[in-house]
């Protein structure tokens, strides 16, 4: 479904992301992993836009959405949840959630419905101000917020950033749930553990380059895996 | 569905208190008429201060409103608020000068570059249609011109942030200032003297044949002006650009993720503030009767500033209140500060204004830092010491209202401005929220309702 050729990304003088090619197929969870300064989070941001790449093109069910404005690539059905939340803390969580479906101009009704069943929670804060929020409850925001641009894909950041390890597995628990409502998801972890457990494919990512790939079970017994990112 | 039916309630609620304001400002303006003459109080006389505060205070309330859609609501610090409002009144005022009266207001240019009216286009200024469409259209173009600048302006600043933003704001509000008193500009601008001759709020007042008010609509037209022009900006921030707006002044990193387009919102969200800024402007001029570029400086960017930090940033209402409270302070209630007075009579009206501010500002000012302290730790001396230096400052005014003579030491013309920096200073280091912070007047008024709301939604 999307398609990553050959992408190189520059900071300046400094190649984050040195040619890297992978796939998400259509319905599946697939997840990067790797240490910090791997160039996981300047992939997610050059798929979503934020940054341009120096080389390589982006495919998205077999269009090339390479250079586009982050609000073209959102409104082809690509939406990222970023690192570290970011919720609006002023507005309140209905207004963060009508945020995320910025650029869709129908009825709302239904899908902050769908965001409120997965996670009653939100709807219990409906009219909180999201920097009132725990951290976790943020974090399901932040899911529910992309949610609602209706994507195709999900893409998200280190969702497991600073939470309590009884709320990551919620949330992974929320990441599967949504997974098998429809939408592909490409995640960005250091949490290989989890990450793993959950995908069905993973890429290992070491300076800007892909060096191991397979399906999550794989990466999960491969030796060197378990040295570098398991630590058993 | 419960969000539609409450907001389309608020709606209501709010054209009928518009409904009311409007009103009101009518029926104050003309009881000097229908009260039997004689019987009138002076405050009520069409040359009151107070319809000077009403007037100059509507037209303060739009520029506010509109520095505060840019600075509260989009999170984009400007300080060019001046520069827009003089685009926006020399727009007005070379577009209305009468055919007629271009050589005498152009004399040392020899006539005016501009060889039309717009009220002149209408049937000229003393038919109905003349005033009011071309004074209309003069001030909607005056804010188009402000529009226009600020796109371009726009164009290579708005890639500035915060601090960086001011400063090339306020560069730019000079240099327009600067431009527009530029000789070789003369016959349009008329160089650095002012326009003058312009249709004011004042000719807004129905006569008869013979010259005589029948029914005064001076403060009524500013009043309906800028309350059509914050409603349009109220309506836009509670539409989808209002959200996104908000949205970039909590996080751009996430607006951005989330596929709002800064570049295009920034520039909105500019344009639309610098031509209400330009609405204001023109109405500025029609307050003050002329358009002369040295009176918008940095100093009255500064002036709507102080009312927007004052009234609560981020909030609508809270900055319409702070305008109506600073400009009765500037142009009325405070002017005793201006002129070394000696409160001779006990019962000199300045004198009982003075002692009632005196006693509320100590009073509320002492028990809100013994308050503060209590809510820190338990540092008795400094309570003490608050409590005692208000005891003392009241014994003062006590003593002063017992002897009744005295000329305070400190009062002469411009101690004015040194109150009000004071009191910006108290308002930023105690009151950092203003007024209001970023609460609406409806939202404290229903609060009750409100939470009765979000009950039910649980």
């Amino acid at each position: 479904m999307l398609k990553i050729d050959e992408l190189k990304v520059r900071y300046g003088g400094i190649e984050a992301v040195k040619g890297i090619t992978f796939e998400v197929p259509e319905r599946q969870i697939v997840t990067l992993i790797g240490a910090n300064g791997a160039g996981k989070s300047t992939t997610l941001r050059t798929i979503a836009g934020l940054v341009k790449p120096a080389h390589g093109r982006i495919h998205l069910q077999g269009e090339d959405i390479t250079g586009l404005s982050p609000d073209r690539i959102v409104s082809k059905g690509i939406t990222m949840v970023p690192e570290g939340r970011h919720v609006f803390p002023d507005l309140t969580v209905l207004e963060n959630l009508k945020i995320g479906a910025y650029l869709r101009h129908d009825d709302l009704e239904d899908d902050i419905k769908w965001v409120y069943d997965l996670f009653p929670r939100l709807k219990e804060r409906s009219w909180q101000a999201a920097g009132t929020l725990s951290g976790g409850e943020q974090q399901m925001l932040a899911v529910g917020r992309a949610l609602m641009s209706r994507p195709k894909i999900m893409m998200m950041d280190e969702p497991s950033l600073g939470l309590a390890p009884i709320v990551v597995k919620g949330i992974f628990d929320i990441i599967r749930e949504i997974n098998k409502q429809g939408v592909t998801i490409l995640l960005v972890e250091q949490n290989a553990n989890m990450a793993l457990k959950t995908a069905d494919r993973g890429y290992v990512l070491e300076t800007g380059r892909i060096t191991l790939t397979g399906s999550g079970q794989e990466l999960l017994t491969n030796e060197d895996v378990k040295k570098a990112y398991l630590g058993t | 569905m419960i969000q539609d039916q409450k907001s389309k309630k608020g709606a209501v609620t709010g054209l009928l208190f518009i409904a009311i304001v409007l009103l009101l400002v009518v029926l104050l303006e003309n009881l000097s008429a229908i009260l039997p003459a004689g019987s009138v109080p002076a405050v009520l006389m069409p040359t009151s201060q107070l319809f000077t505060v009403l007037k100059k205070g509507a037209v303060y309330s739009l520029v506010a409103v509109s520095m505060n859609l840019l600075n509260g609501f989009t999170g984009l610090f400007s300080l060019g608020q001046a520069g827009f409002m003089l685009l926006g009144a020399y727009t007005y005022a070379i577009l209305t000068v009468p055919v007629s009266a271009k050589d005498t207001v152009y004399y040392l240019y020899g006539g005016s570059a501009v060889n039309f009216s717009l009220p002149d286009l209408f049937g000229g200024v003393d038919t109905p249609a003349g005033l009011i469409l071309g004074v209309l259209l003069a001030i909607l173009l005056g804010g188009c011109v402000a529009a226009l600048f600020a796109y371009l302006i726009g164009l290579p600043v708005l890639r500035l942030k915060s601090d960086y933003l001011a400063i090339a704001t306020l560069g730019f509000a000079e240099i327009i200032r600067a431009i527009f008193q530029w000789q070789p500009l003369g016959p349009v601008t008329n160089g650095a003297n002012m326009i003058t001759q312009i249709p004011t709020f004042n000719n807004f007042n129905i006569t008869d044949a013979n010259g005589t008010v029948i029914l005064r609509l001076s403060t009524f037209f500013p009043f309906l002006i800028a309350i059509i022009c914050i409603v349009v900006i109220v309506m836009l921030i509670n539409s989808s650009y209002g959200r996104a707006f908000k949205a970039i002044r909590e996080d751009e990193i996430a607006a951005e993720a989330m596929g709002i387009n800064l570049a295009k919102h920034k520039m909105l969200s500019f344009c639309i503030s610098s031509f209400f800024a330009g609405v204001g402007g023109a109405l500025f001029a029609m307050f003050v009767n002329n358009a002369q570029a040295k009176v918008y400086t940095s100093t009255m960017t500064y002036e709507i500033l102080l009312i927007v930090v004052i009234g609560g940033i981020g909030s609508i209402s809270g900055s319409c209140l702070a305008t109506f409270l600073y400009v009765a302070c500037a142009e009325w209630w405070l002017r005793f500060l201006d002129s070394a007075t000696t409160f001779a009579s006990p019962t000199a009206p300045n004198r009982i204004a003075f002692m009632v501010i005196f006693a509320v500002v100590v009073i509320g000012g002492s028990a809100l830092l013994i308050h503060r302290e209590r809510r820190g730790s338990n540092q008795v001396w400094k309570q003490t010491l608050v409590g005692l230096v208000a005891i003392l400052l009241l014994g003062w005014l006590a003593w002063f209202a017992a002897t009744g003579e005295l000329t305070l030491p400190l009062l002469r013309t411009g101690f004015r401005m040194v109150a009000f920096s004071i009191i910006i200073m108290v308002v930023v280091l105690f009151f950092r929220q203003g007024m209001l912070g970023d609460k609406e007047f409806s939202d404290i008024l229903f609060a009750r309702r409100r939470n009765a709301g979000k009950e039910a939604t649980k």
